[in-house]
């Protein structure tokens, strides 16, 4: 019986539209300075990046370090809708879908990482993503249409931070259900032990193409959301150096974790945030954050813990 | 015809001489840890620097040094510091994880390279360095080839480097040492082997020759930034996965073939920027269809 959840489904629900209200109240009323606002944003899509990150490296236990290359394909195939494809009144109304066509066509690149995948495991599958995160960035300096290395730019401002809280709780929310489904038990099996996993009858090909479809999709959508926050992309931008601050945000966040996916980007992107006046030092702080997370507390702060409103939902037994 | 093609063969081989260094410092950790140290490529940046320091040094003291005095000075000062570098890194990031998943390892070894290069950037700021001229700049024609100076000193030391290197893995105690730790590392220190010198000393002797790799690139390519590392370190590493990771000689082959594709991108594509492309593509298609590499041993994994 599901009756015992109905409360907390109603509560969870009730919670969302309440924050999106408020992120749709709060900076026009001008309770919120733009400065805020703007970093809220930064949280969010570092948020959606973090939780995907997560479905590949904290919940199947592969190792994506090549995140930046998803999120870097989901900008460029969004902004160019925007930019070119379609007339600049209907972009408002068709952000949505506009992030979504960036999201799948990051899933379609997914495929050339999930294919190795099947083959190769551990730091293997590391080089594959980190090879793959190499060849999107090259193609993107090299080709001229979009700007080459010098970016792209033209993108009408659509991200506000309606559209960051509604992909958030559409990410949190599609992942939780994930994460306890069979699709979840799956890929934590794998994680475990990925020849066990295959014996007792999962189809780990299978899932394992899932789980980087998913993950490159949301990678893909925070991609469109940055590239019409900032209004101007560069191959750079979606460098290993980005790939590098999403594994600090999860590892910081803790593996495995809704929860500390977004704890984690929270964490990290503030701190960044106030770090600004130590100028170029500031970038030591990310690495060295990883090197000591690493060794001294790898599981993160939430490392497989989760709060209580993102655990699992208790089916009522049916006695 | 033939001349253009042997002049960027001989480009290449220079080229692939600095690959090759930097990949055996990749091929040995991994050999014998199982380890990718991505942080190698930084280790590289860090000698080319070191080198810079104490060639700038030398040439400004008030002696009047022979270029080779400075040449040799700057060679053994960042060699020593370098192994010093690789020595703390591996006592400071990775032993503490020796017994932890290798995935942790992996990440630690990615904070530790970003580490060094913003690092270096703070220190030194954003712009560019110039590494002084310390080897005559005159070329020679022979049959119609161009051969200067730089270009034999940097094949021929990488030669001897490589040489040495390998004689000391097959032929000495240490070299014994460093194989049988890579073949099995659970047994062996119960045979009486210090493990964990070892280790430091393959950190140090990797480093080293990085090192001596940095000084020869700093002479060649004389402009120098704290994030060159990562692209030579990218293609030294695709080089030693090219050959084999884990084996020595196939690193030295790995680095030939990626400067020979460095070289001859531009010869065959449009431009040079297409190298990465060509470089990371042979990556992905390798690992995808011979994951162990040119000379590398396949590996079975017991059920």
């Amino acid at each position: 019986m599901a009756t015992l959840n109905k409360p907390k489904t109603l509560l969870i629900s009730l919670a969302s539209v309440l924050l999106l209200v408020l992120a749709l109240v709060l900076p026009a009323s001008g309770v919120l300075n733009p400065y805020v606002v703007q970093i809220l944003m930064y949280v969010g899509i570092n948020m959606i990046l973090t939780l995907s990150l997560n479905l590949v490296n904290g919940y199947m236990g592969e190792f994506s370090v090549g995140h930046a290359g998803f999120m870097g394909i989901g900008a460029y195939a969004a902004s160019i809708l925007t930019v070119w494809v379609l007339p600049r009144a209907w972009t408002p109304w068709a952000f949505p879908l506009v992030l979504v066509v960036g999201g799948l066509a990051a899933a379609v690149a997914g495929l050339i990482v999930a294919f190795p995948s099947f083959r190769t495991r551990g730091d293997y599958l590391a080089i594959v993503t980190l090879a793959f995160n190499m060849i999107v960035k090259s193609v993107l300096e090299n080709l001229e249409v979009v700007g080459g290395p010098r970016g792209f730019l033209g993108m009408p401002r659509l991200t506000n931070l309606f559209w960051v809280t509604a992909w958030v709780l559409i990410t949190v929310l599609i992942l939780r259900r994930l994460v306890y489904s069979n699709f979840g038990r799956g890929i934590t099996a794998i994680r475990e032990d990925e020849v066990a996993a295959n014996l007792t009858g999962v189809d780990t090909r299978r899932l394992k193409l899932y789980a980087f479809l998913i993950s490159a999709f949301f990678a893909g959508v925070a991609g469109g959301l940055f590239a019409h926050l900032l209004q101007f992309i560069n191959p750079r931008s979606f460098s290993i150096i980005k790939s590098t601050d999403m594994l600090v945000m999860v590892y910081l966040g803790g593996v495995g974790s809704l929860a500390g996916s977004l704890l984690g980007a929270t964490i990290f992107t503030v701190l960044m945030e106030v770090l600004r006046p130590l100028g170029l030092w500031r970038w030591v702080v990310g690495p060295l954050l990883l090197v000591l997370l690493m060794i001294f507390r790898p599981k993160g702060i939430m490392g497989f813990k989760e709060w209580k409103w993102l655990r699992e939902e208790k089916v009522a037994s049916s006695q | 015809m033939f001349q253009i093609l042997a002049q960027n063969a001989l480009n290449a081989l220079q080229l692939g001489s600095v690959y090759a260094l930097i990949a055996l410092g990749y091929t040995m950790v991994y050999g014998i840890l199982t380890l990718i140290n991505f942080a190698h490529g930084d280790i590289f940046m860090v000698g080319t620097y070191l080198s810079l320091a104490a060639a700038v040094f030398l040439l400004g003291l008030p002696l009047g040094l022979p270029l080779v005095v400075v040449f040799v000075g700057a060679l053994c000062f960042s060699m020593a510091l370098t192994a010093v570098l690789g020595v703390v890194i591996e006592r400071l990031a990775y032993r503490p994880l020796r017994q932890a998943p290798r995935v942790s390892a992996v990440i630690t070894a990615l904070g530790v390279g970003l580490f060094l290069e913003n690092f270096t950037l703070g220190i030194l700021g954003p712009e560019p360095r110039h590494f002084p001229t310390l080897i005559p700049l005159q070329a020679w024609e022979i049959w119609g080839l161009t051969i200067t100076p730089l270009q034999i000193l940097i094949i021929l030391g990488a030669a001897v480097l490589m040489v040495l290197l390998d004689f000391l893995v097959r032929r000495t105690l240490l070299g014994m040492a460093m194989r049988a730790i890579s073949y099995n590392r659970l047994i062996v220190p119960l045979m009486g082997v210090p493990v964990d010198r070892v280790i430091s000393l393959t950190f140090a002797i990797g480093s080293a020759i990085a090192a001596a790799g940095g000084l020869m690139y700093g002479l060649a390519y004389p402009v120098l930034d704290p994030y060159m590392g990562i692209r030579i370190g990218w293609w030294a590493f695709i080089a030693a996965v090219v050959g084999g990771i884990g084996n020595i000689r196939g690193a030295m082959l790995g680095g030939f073939i990626l400067g020979a594709v460095e070289i001859f991108t531009p010869v065959l594509l449009p431009s040079s920027t297409y190298r990465d492309f060509v470089a990371f593509s042979l990556l992905l298609l390798l690992l995808v269809f011979k994951p162990t590499g040119l000379l590398g041993r396949p590996v079975f994994e017991r059920v």
